[in-house]
């Protein structure tokens, strides 16, 4: 039935439902669906992870290549997201190079990855200024049912914390692989997102499907597991207020602590 | 000489009887062979072999009545989305007769219509229709979407499912022949008819599921699941109530 | 458990009759196939085959939005295979090649016989085939999946195609290539077939081969799309089990 055009009824039946301090999977407006994380799933990358939040369903996967870095961090790594929204994972997806929403998921988790320093990017540097170690994250969306944001970002971190990259040495200025030793990715952090969606005057959050396809507007709140903020981004077609978002900051800190707990526990 | 058992489970491909059989819906004929066209369940009537399909598409039939959303309105016509491949028209027509009116005065996109397939023609063009008791735009409520194959199932023999959803829940239900359900009632309650056919959409191709029904149906309401009285019929009642759905729906395979 | 061979040990075993990661000729690597692994697809599968891992999604029969593929008395059926950038050792950049468009097609050209397109008239039968994990076969792995997705999606078929490669390694006819006998073996023949039937659907050949050689290799190939043909029938009945 139709998924670009949301049925009214099933709109007005979400904006009730929320007047009432409800939503139709039974869920408390700061509940998330049920989450199944699994790392190491592909081992052509050499970290990887299966993600589910609810329905929605990620692979990630985070493979390592030897390149220059950028001019202005000539001491630095380099991370770089890439995200597909395949057509297998909704029917409003189509094939092609990717769209707006694809681009926006990338640059976020990016963003979120990046600023919270959860790779330390110093140490994949190989020869300063010639040869660093670039990480490509790559998000494979296969079903989508809502909040693609808080799934991509856990397993990103996830793949990241599953990575392990070939010892690289210097010799003579040529650098030397060797494929049999290898080492976890430098992780110095741990960050998540939490995503809210607006209905009526309530912020929920991890929204289903159904929930987007009816929200006014949406925030995403990435956060480190200290409490403190590496990356926000508004979405959706109507504003919010500057209440709205200082309380969606507020319930992230609850929220992500829970989250955190869905991570692999042992290293470090 | 038949190969299979009636109601056992099959794939395309699988051959089910020789030339002693005749081919009914969900099978094709191959050589001498009868072989399915669908994952399914073998239904025999007399010398007829069908294969009842556990998925399928809606695909619409002059006379049914189903439940469609409005995504367009056009020039004297409005564009229904009827959970079918292929969409339908309704004609300004049948809502304002011969008198030139705006469309969206009536229906805008996004409304929600009980309607009938009036005709369907042979690239499967289709004309829906809302003259007919009962028939047109649905207020508030919910929906609940199912595969098209189960809807005999829902029903139930002379509507016995259906009816006991309605009991309990005290909400309106109206079942959409392309697998499109509306429910209308307390929001707690229309949430317990969404919960149960859902659970009836997952199990209809098993067997004891109206105890099953009922017993979700207490549970959730939070009533005593009464004493069950001794029925020794109750089982052939069930196998009549299966074979009369499975009639049902063998106009739903296409 | 697969064991990862590297070309040395590959090298090493040339006077043995078995093949590096020890099994017969005609041995197909571990399988093992799900249906109906995807929530919003129409039907859906996952395949594992050695170190190949394949999901497939079909949406369909669905509306053609796209006017000029539009045919009036029967569906299209379209597919798209597509390598995830993490499926390979050195990572593939996102987009279809040349090779993933010509898999594509294929890919349908062997589905096609097997669907009964008529009675779809207008309408699209999208396939969506995503190699999370490449080890060699992966195009046959497709298939195979791409089948089972379509019988649980509901599309009526006459079959279940069912694919498999054979070819030569070592000088050797050996059924099921793994990537590196692939990558240096001497030709590799895919095959697609109807099982009942025994039409052949898809069939390439890439490299040297006596017309004996062809012979003995199309043969094990078949044999192998049979065994597998099993595994597809087991995949749709465990998901509807009771």
């Amino acid at each position: 039935m139709g998924v670009t055009i949301i049925p009214e009824i099933i709109r007005e039946s979400l904006n009730n439902l929320v007047k009432n301090g409800e939503r139709s999977d039974d869920r408390s407006f700061d509940d998330y669906r049920d989450i199944y994380l699994e790392t190491g799933v592909i081992s052509k990358a050499e970290g990887s992870a299966r993600v589910k939040i609810g329905k929605t369903q990620i692979m990630v996967g985070a493979k390592p290549q030897i390149g220059e870095p950028f001019s202005d961090t000539p001491n630095v790594g380099v991370l770089m997201t890439n995200s597909e929204l395949i057509p297998m994972a909704s029917p409003d997806f189509e094939p092609g190079p990717p769209d707006e929403r694809s681009v926006e998921l990338a640059r976020v988790t990016d963003r979120c990855m990046r600023e919270a320093g959860v790779v330390d990017l110093e140490k994949l540097c190989i020869i300063e200024g010639k040869k660093v170690w670039m990480i490509f994250l790559d998000l494979h969306i296969i079903d989508y049912d809502g909040n693609l944001m808080d799934a991509a970002v856990l397993g990103s971190m996830a793949a990241l914390m599953d990575a392990k990259i070939p010892e690289a040495k210097v010799e003579d200025d040529e650098v030397v692989i060797d494929p049999e030793k290898k080492v976890s990715l430098p992780i110095k952090e741990k960050a998540l997102m939490c995503t809210f969606a607006k209905i009526g005057c309530e912020l929920i959050v991890d929204p289903s499907l159904e929930e987007e396809q009816v929200m006014d507007a949406r925030i995403s709140i990435g956060m480190r597991a200290d409490g403190s903020i590496c990356a926000m981004q508004k979405g959706g077609m109507q504003p919010l207020n500057k209440d709205e978002i200082l309380k969606a900051v507020e319930r992230t800190g609850e929220i992500t602590k829970k989250l955190m707990e869905h991570l692999p526990q042992n290293n470090q | 000489m038949i190969f299979i058992e009636d109601k056992q489970m099959v794939i395309p491909g699988d051959v089910l009887a020789d030339k002693e059989y005749q081919s009914g819906r969900g099978t094709f004929k191959e050589d001498d062979k009868i072989c399915s066209s669908l994952v399914g369940l073998v239904a025999i009537r007399d010398k007829k072999i069908s294969v009842i399909p556990l998925q399928s598409k809606y695909i619409p039939k002059r006379g049914d009545v189903v439940i469609g959303e409005i995504t367009d309105i056009r020039f004297s016509m409005w564009n229904l989305d009827i959970n079918s491949p292929y969409s339908g028209i309704l004609p300004a027509s049948d809502v304002f007769g011969k008198e030139k009116r705006d469309l969206n005065k009536a229906f805008n996109v996004g409304d929600v219509l009980f309607l009938r397939v009036v005709d369907v023609d042979e690239v499967k063009k289709v004309k829906l229709g809302l003259k007919g008791r009962g028939l047109g735009k649905f207020r508030d409520g919910i929906l609940i979407y199912i595969t098209p194959t189960k809807v005999p199932r829902l029903i139930g023999k002379k509507g016995s499912m259906i009816n006991m959803i309605k009991d309990e829940t005290k909400c309106e239900v109206v079942v959409g022949q392309n697998g499109v359900v509306w429910v209308k009632g307390d929001p707690s309650m229309e949430r317990v008819a969404e919960k149960v056919i859902n659970m009836i959409e997952e199990q209809a191709h098993t067997s004891g599921l109206t105890d099953r029904v009922r017993n979700m149906l207490f549970e959730l309401l939070g009533k005593e699941i009464p004493e069950k009285e001794e029925k020794p019929e109750a089982t052939e009642e069930a196998t009549d109530e299966e074979e009369e759905e499975e009639e049902n729906g063998e106009n739903l395979i296409q | 458990m697969i064991t990862i061979i590297t070309n040395k040990i590959l090298g090493k075993n040339s006077t043995s009759s078995k093949r590096a990661d020890g099994r017969a000729s005609d041995e197909l690597r571990p399988f093992k196939i799900e249906a109906g692994v995807l929530e919003r697809a129409d039907g859906s599968a996952y395949l594992e085959l050695g170190g190949n891992k394949v999901i497939v999604a079909v949406y369909g029969p669905r509306e053609l939005h796209i006017r000029r593929l539009m045919q009036p008395d029967r569906a299209v059926l379209r597919c798209r295979y597509n390598m995830a950038p993490f499926s390979v050792d050195d990572r593939k950049r996102p987009g279809p090649d040349r090779r993933s468009v010509e898999i594509s097609k294929i890919t349908s050209e062997a589905l096609m016989p097997a669907v009964f397109l008529e009675k779809f008239p207008r309408s699209t039968i999208d396939v969506f085939i995503e190699v999370l994990e490449a080890e060699g076969g992966t195009r046959c792995a497709g298939i195979t999946a791409a089948s089972v997705a379509l019988a649980d999606a509901g599309v009526p078929m006459r079959d279940l195609v069912v694919a498999c490669a054979a070819g030569k390694s070592e000088g050797e006819v050996v059924l099921d290539l793994s990537e590196v006998e692939d990558k240096d073996g001497e030709a590799d023949v895919p095959v697609a077939i109807m099982p009942r039937t025994g039409e052949v659907t898809l069939l390439q050949s890439d490299g040297n081969l006596t017309p004996e050689e062809f012979g003995k290799a199309l043969n094990l190939a078949i044999e192998g799309c049979m065994k597998l043909s099993e595994a597809q029938k087991e995949a749709i009945i465990k998901r509807y089990g009771d």
